[in-house]
């Protein structure tokens, strides 16, 4: 094996491959199975995007706070939240991260600092402010994650959410998965603005703009501004341009993509296999050993999916609890 | 100890105490301290009618001036509460809710429910409700029934200084979103009121009024219209009950039918416009509670079906009187209302 030329050390490279290769495994299962109508709802799927969630949360830890948006499996994987739990809670069982009454887009763990999927659009920046309000009055050194897309990138909660951050000083980091496609709608004809670093700068913040389906670039971008949070030096945007495998929603025949457009973003875009052929090509890193990765990925996922097809419903009296504390 | 102080008062007192006690209480909005970054006095307001005013100089930083940004800074109090503090965001008039209420029905409302009761969000939600204070369509409306519609919200309205701290302290110490609404016009009312700090519970209404011939059920500022109406009524030998909500949701279900099945007439006075509001919810749960008990059909009276009007000629028609309410109780005891039932 020849020395290391990547910023993690290969315990860690393995971590980072391990969490990109479960989600897409996780996406892809629930890909096959909503198909087939085993999945109630509607899913929305991360796969292509694994790099930014990954190389983002490589950076925190459960006293670090992130706020998701409706594609957030990802999120969750990569933050730590059980994939057993979340299968369940995407089948409504009663063994669910959230028992069954959030499903795909409400999933939450706030022992692990994720505080919600989220299925309004934007929603997610004013709650992380309050995070990392929180974070700030404690001391705690804790930071605020909050993710949105293009699309919700024109949200006013989200606007509104630079300013309050910069006026507050609050350590919070904005991140805009950019895949091009707010639902169907190109992002090139919906933000008025070329570069969102354009957008940072006027709320008096830094923003950095990296290839999101390049791994490295991710995490050093991400590694920067998040520690200059966590010492005070207050929130950054970070841009992330990425690739969405599948459409806006499962049943999406994307029919607004130009021909060859899919074919051509998963043969030269794809973050896992650029990840791992970096890794391999570095001789860090062997193809054996990103194999055995694989082959317990797919039989973690096949568990989670067993589990959930055996788990209990819901009890009906479960309708009408957890409302309130108390009432 | 107990001294004579306004409505304004007693919301500040209890503001003061709650963060004397728990260092996780901090209060938001925009001017709560008034001039942040300005160059003149430093508590320069204390809230757009002072409510807060004083504050900042025994609390410093936990009093926070925000932009003028609703969504942000509420979603932000929701957010913080959900991560362990325990904020009191003023939203200066209830009205600016319709930029912000995503954050608060959509988010703090609902989080416990979403997410398998593993979430406590202790946010309370302060700001000024209802009509008469010549301020028109947008800075008086009393929105009280689109908070109790939904699940996961408490409503608080208190009617006195005295309820009002009371009910501000058990909000804060509150686990749940409670949406607390201060009409603007009782601000300068004041009652006795004790100097230490004291909580009222919630789902538990205030009867003010003992009557065994009709029971009149109001809120907020139309609780003193009722009273008044109560008086006019007693010099023609009608004794009227008159229940004082105090919180919207819970609400005190039993205090109500308990009183109609002794009285058998209602009458209930809501602020809120006509269609959908808690008069009509209290209506229909006595017709299907206690419809043996009642001699007359229930009546309500409650704002016009428009919005708040600004000519003070046309706001004064606008919210429920004494006298429509002594009117309303009038019909109730009238052959006329007493058929209404039989038929």
């Amino acid at each position: 094996m020849s020395q290391n030329p990547f910023p993690l050390d290969k315990a860690d490279l393995l971590k980072a491959y391990r969490t990109m290769r479960t989600i897409r495994d996780f996406e892809e299962r629930l890909h096959v199975d909503f198909a087939k109508g085993d999945i109630p709802g509607f899913v929305h799927l991360y796969a292509g995007e694994e790099a930014c969630a990954t190389g983002i949360m490589m950076h925190l830890n459960d006293n670090d706070r992130i706020a998701s948006t409706h594609r957030g499996h990802g999120h969750c994987i990569a933050k730590g939240v059980d994939v057993h739990a979340m299968m369940a809670e995407i089948y409504g069982r009663s063994t669910g991260a959230c028992r069954g009454k959030g499903g795909s887009m409400h999933i939450a763990d706030l022992s692990k600092g994720m505080m919600g999927a989220n299925g309004i659009l934007g929603a997610g920046a004013p709650l992380i402010c309050g995070a990392a309000l929180a974070a700030k009055v404690r001391g705690d050194r804790g930071v605020g994650i909050t993710f949105v897309g293009d699309g919700a990138s024109n949200q006013g909660t989200f606007l509104e959410s630079l300013n309050l951050a910069a006026v507050w000083n609050l350590p919070v980091v904005f991140v805009v998965e950019n895949n091009g496609y707010a639902e169907s709608t190109a992002m090139e004809w919906a933000v008025s603005c070329d570069s969102y670093v354009d957008r940072a700068t006027g709320f008096g913040m830094p923003g950095v703009t990296v290839d999101g389906t390049d791994f490295f670039a991710v995490y050093e971008a991400a590694g920067e501004i998040i520690r200059r949070a966590r010492d005070g030096g207050g929130p950054a945007l970070l841009e992330c341009n990425m690739v969405r495998f599948y459409g806006h929603f499962e049943g999406d025949a994307q029919t607004y993509r130009a021909k060859g457009e899919l074919e051509a973003i998963r043969a030269s875009r794809d973050c896992l296999t650029i990840l791992s052929e970096r890794v391999i090509e570095a001789g860090v890193v062997s193809r054996d050993e990103l194999q055995a990765i694989d082959r317990e990925v797919a039989d973690r996922i096949e568990d989670a999916v067993r589990a959930a097809k055996a788990a209990p419903l819901p009890e009906a009296s479960d309708l009408l609890t957890d409302v309130y504390v108390a009432y | 100890m107990s001294r004579k102080i306004s409505m304004k008062q007693a919301i500040n007192e209890a503001l003061d105490l709650e963060m004397r006690r728990d260092p996780t209480v901090i209060v938001m909005g925009e001017d709560i301290v008034g001039g942040t970054g300005a160059h003149g006095e430093d508590d320069a307001w204390g809230g757009v009618l002072g409510v807060t005013k004083g504050l900042y100089a025994k609390h410093g930083n936990r009093l926070m001036d925000t932009p003028l940004s609703e969504s942000a800074y509420i979603g932000a109090a929701v957010g913080a509460a959900a991560c362990g503090l325990r904020p009191v965001a003023e939203l200066m008039f209830m009205d600016f809710m319709g930029v912000c209420f995503d954050q608060i029905f959509n988010q703090a409302a609902k989080f416990r429910y979403m997410f398998g009761g593993k979430a406590e969000t202790p946010v309370v939600i302060r700001g000024m409700v209802g009509a008469g204070f010549r301020a028109a369509a947008q800075h008086s409306q009393m929105l009280t029934p689109l908070f109790t519609h939904i699940p996961g919200l408490k409503v608080v309205c208190p009617s006195n200084a005295y309820d009002a701290k009371g009910l501000l302290i058990q909000s804060i110490r509150d686990n749940d979103p409670v949406i607390f609404c201060e009409h603007k016009n009782l601000y300068g009312l004041e009652c006795e009121v004790p100097a230490e700090s004291y909580a009222i519970p919630f789902g538990e209404a205030n009867v003010l009024r003992d009557g065994d011939d009709v029971t009149i059920v109001s809120y907020g500022l139309t609780v003193h219209r009722a009273l008044e109406a109560a008086t006019a009524l007693a010099k023609d030998g009608t004794e009227a009950e008159v229940i004082d909500l105090r919180t919207l949701s819970p609400i005190d279900w039993d205090t109500i039918v308990e009183s109609v099945e002794r009285t058998g007439r209602l009458v209930v006075v809501d602020e809120a416009h006509p269609r959908c509001n808690l008069a009509t919810d209290i209506a229909a749960f006595v017709g299907q509670n206690a419809f043996g008990a009642l001699k007359a059909g229930v009546q309500m009276v409650t704002a016009p079906h428009t919005p708040v009007p600004f000519a003070p000629s046309l706001e004064d028609l606008y919210v429920p009187s004494a006298d429509s309410i002594a009117s309303a109780v009038r019909r109730t005891l009238s052959p006329k209302g007493a058929r209404s039932i039989a038929a």
